[in-house]
């Protein structure tokens, strides 16, 4: 069953292999993405993939831009219920939406907030049973917004990551974040951003397609996977490229990713596989572009 | 194969068959077929049956039987129109009309969200796959023109509409006297107008009926377009429709904006956002979401939030926070918040964050006067106003992202009064056929930012030329 739903998105991140021990403990991913394609989908695959009942995983979910409804009712569809989850304590949900750290004192008042929040995820670890304690996922939806909470003060916000990233190392948990990247494209000095691109272990860039809008493709998705043990010893980056769709499958009630195409490619050795998924038997002229880069 | 006259049944059924295997991808015209007098009721209902049958399978927009109301014993043959809406794709939910039970501007939609309608019935018309409208606990943002006020004609169409409805309304607006833009707002058009516009709309679409049911058409209005089957209820009073046209010549009568459902705020003077926001908390407070849908929806507008006469216009993390506090707030309640904004003020980024708060969001261009160029690209040139480009759309309990039909329109204000959007851009291309499913309308692909359509329209424009 589990293995009819992995996709290439699956694969890229390396969730295809025995969900213990989990790939992703010990890790920091970011999920960046723009106005024009969101890359809120890969937050509920992840999601849906550490509750799968073969996975001991706790998520703790930070929410700042969405409430717990909105997550609900996305997970319903692919098959997850996140109220069972939330009862069994393996899906933590801390909703930030209202928090504003209150800006009387410039200096400390900003920090007093995030470092409440620090503090109270340091908490739910500290708390949850030992085995359990082993496989804790922490998802941040949105850091953007996080520096909007703080009022602007991206130095305190750089510092609670740094602090959930410290988390990583000592209790072995997963750090998944999402931000927006066109934001920081305009600025001079994009600390944040850089700062987090260079934290992250697996980065995933959502954008639109260069020719426009299509009916059939949403957006294409790159996954850098950095420092992955290969399979002969070596550690080399792989990057996948795919163009990604979102659909609603009727018949099963089930939201599926179908990634239609992909191309994976190594920097040391420049082999191209072409994974086509046998029910769409097209070419999108978006692909032929990308292999006439690739060839040339 | 359009509105034609046959002769019989099997003949009708045979050219359908042939058509339809002729022409698997395109989206065709709804067919008509006429009913010749001598035929028996019988024949009728099987040709109806087997039309059908040979459509669902291929889901495209369906052709419709039309018979003359006066036979009113074809009660099967009725049902069997009732089926007939035109489906977009095999995986299209049938989307349920206008909640006529409790509240009449609210409309039920897909992933469990209300709607409330826009005011302005074409957009409302193109928003139809999403629900209709804006949904209710949602943000929408307007990119203003500094050249030119046209959100100011969508924010009138959205207050006008919410007040119609009898639904509250924040009003908030850095001018000096913000009661006094009450006074602007215009009245819903009378009902004369509206069926003799809806019938030069049909005939526009290719609907051509056959023979003589022409006349009986206009008295029963039967739903063969389902774009306008939830708007327009013949004989129905203005309050009934979910969505109005709106006359601009006409000023919305006084007894609308009753002290208790408009309450407006002037946020020129205050020294931060801390007032209007109260004003937002309190207003959205009274409706709150609860698990009963009968509360009445409320509508907050926020016009040119970060004018430069605002003394926190240069506070760009004072206004983000308002806005993000806003938004969370919104969510949980029965309310839309609609807030226009110039993005030319605020520093790129800024603009950024601004955009990726919103759940919906739309853009105005204005339209420079007697330029040629253009003059000769668009049709129609000499009515428009200017340029309405939807960026994103509220995806709400939902991650399917939805790639319209038309994100492009041109502003035109018909006879000066009305409102009126029409499809610029070509619709986005599938990739199985390589056919594109667009209307009728000027071939071009424009870009998202403002500027950037005049400019490749004359880039564009210098093409064709050479």
């Amino acid at each position: 069953m589990e293995n009819q739903n992995l996709n290439l998105l699956d694969r890229a991140l390396g969730l295809d292999g025995p969900s213990e021990p989990w790939p992703l403990s010990g890790r920091v991913v970011l999920i960046e993405d723009c106005v024009e394609t969101s890359g809120s989908f890969v937050l509920h695959q992840l999601v849906k993939r550490s509750l799968s009942p073969t996975s001991s995983n706790v998520i703790i979910f930070v929410a700042f831009a969405n409430p717990f409804s909105h997550y609900d009712r996305i997970l319903r569809k692919l098959g997850c219920n996140l109220v069972t989850q939330r009862d069994n304590k393996r899906f933590i949900f801390f909703d930030m939406l209202m928090l504003r750290c209150p800006d009387v004192d410039e200096g400390k008042s900003s920090e007093g907030g995030l470092v409440l929040l620090y503090e109270k995820i340091l908490k739910t670890i500290c708390g949850l049973p030992g085995d359990k304690k082993d496989y804790v996922t922490i998802m941040i939806d949105d850091i953007s917004l996080v520096e909007v909470a703080a009022n602007g003060g991206s130095d305190y916000v750089l510092d609670f990551l740094h602090y959930c990233h410290a988390l990583t190392s000592e209790f072995d948990c997963s750090l998944i974040t999402l931000n927006h990247e066109d934001i920081y494209s305009s600025m001079e000095r994009p600390t944040l951003i850089l700062q987090m691109e260079y934290l992250a272990d697996i980065l995933i860039k959502a954008e639109p397609l260069s020719t426009g809008l299509a009916t059939d493709v949403h957006g294409q998705l790159t996954v850098l996977n950095k420092g992955t043990s290969h399979r002969l010893g070596r550690s080399g980056n792989k990057i996948h490229n795919f163009h990604y769709k979102l659909y609603v499958v009727l018949w099963r009630k089930k939201l599926v990713i179908s990634i239609d195409k992909g191309y994976s490619s190594e920097k040391r050795s420049f082999r191209r596989t072409y994974h086509v998924n046998g029910r769409l038997g097209f070419w999108n002229l978006n692909t032929l572009c990308v292999t006439h880069l690739l060839n040339g | 194969m359009r509105g034609s006259l046959f002769e019989s049944p099997a003949w009708c059924r045979v050219q359908c068959q042939r058509h339809c295997s002729q022409t698997p991808h395109k989206k065709e015209v709804p067919c008509v077929f006429g009913r010749p007098p001598q035929l028996p009721i019988t024949k009728i209902i099987r040709l109806s049956a087997a039309l059908l049958a040979c459509h669902r399978r291929r889901s495209t927009p369906t052709a419709a039987l039309s018979l003359p109301p006066r036979k009113t014993k074809l009660c099967s043959v009725d049902a069997a129109m009732a089926t007939t809406k035109p489906r977009l794709s095999s995986f299209s939910r049938n989307l349920s009309a206008v909640s006529s039970s409790q509240t009449p501007g609210v409309k039920c939609g897909p992933n469990g969200t209300m709607f409330v309608s826009s005011g302005i019935a074409d957009l409302d018309r193109y928003f139809e796959i999403l629900g209709g409208g804006f949904p209710l606990g949602s943000l929408v943002m307007v990119m203003e023109d500094a050249e030119a006020p046209h959100h100011m004609l969508l924010l009138r169409n959205f207050m006008s509409q919410g007040l119609v409805h009898g639904q509250p309304l924040l009003y908030a607006s850095p001018s000096k006297d913000p009661r006094g833009f009450l006074g602007t707002l215009p009245s819903p058009a009378s009902l004369k107008h509206d069926k003799s516009r809806d019938r030069e709309s049909e005939q526009e679409k290719g609907l051509r009926i056959a023979w003589q049911y022409k006349k009986y058409m206009g008295e029963n209005q039967p739903n063969f377009d389902s774009h306008r089957v939830t708007h327009h209820y013949s004989g129905a009073d203005n309050k009934q429709d979910y969505c109005n046209e709106f006359d601009f010549r006409k000023p919305l009568e006084r007894h609308y904006f009753t002290r208790q459902r408009v309450n407006c705020v002037g946020i020129q003077h205050s020294k931060n956002l801390a007032a209007l926001q109260e004003h937002c908390a309190s207003f959205l407070a009274q409706h709150q979401r609860n698990d009963g849908s009968s509360a009445l929806a409320g509508r907050i507008a926020i016009q040119s939030l970060c004018a430069p006469q605002c003394e926190h216009s240069n506070m760009d993390w004072e206004m983000l926070s308002f806005i993000k506090s806003l938004k969370g707030m919104v969510r949980s309640s029965n309310a839309v918040v609609v807030i226009t904004f110039p993005p030319s003020l605020l520093s790129l980024s800024s603009t950024k964050r601004w955009q990726h708060m919103a759940d919906t969001l739309l853009s105005v261009a204005a339209i420079p006067d007697e330029d040629k160029e253009l003059a000769k690209l668009l049709s129609g040139y000499q009515d428009m106003v200017g340029l309405l480009n939807v960026q994103k759309v509220a995806r709400l309990n939902t991650q399917v992202p939805l790639i319209l039909e038309a994100t492009t329109f041109s502003i035109k204000l018909q006879k000066r009064r009305f409102l009126v959007l029409e499809c610029l851009n070509q619709a986005p291309v599938d990739g199985s056929s390589g056919s594109s499913y667009g209307t009728s309308g000027v071939f071009l692909q424009l870009s998202l930012t403002q500027k950037c359509y005049i400019e490749q329209l004359r880039m564009v424009s210098k093409e064709m030329d050479r």
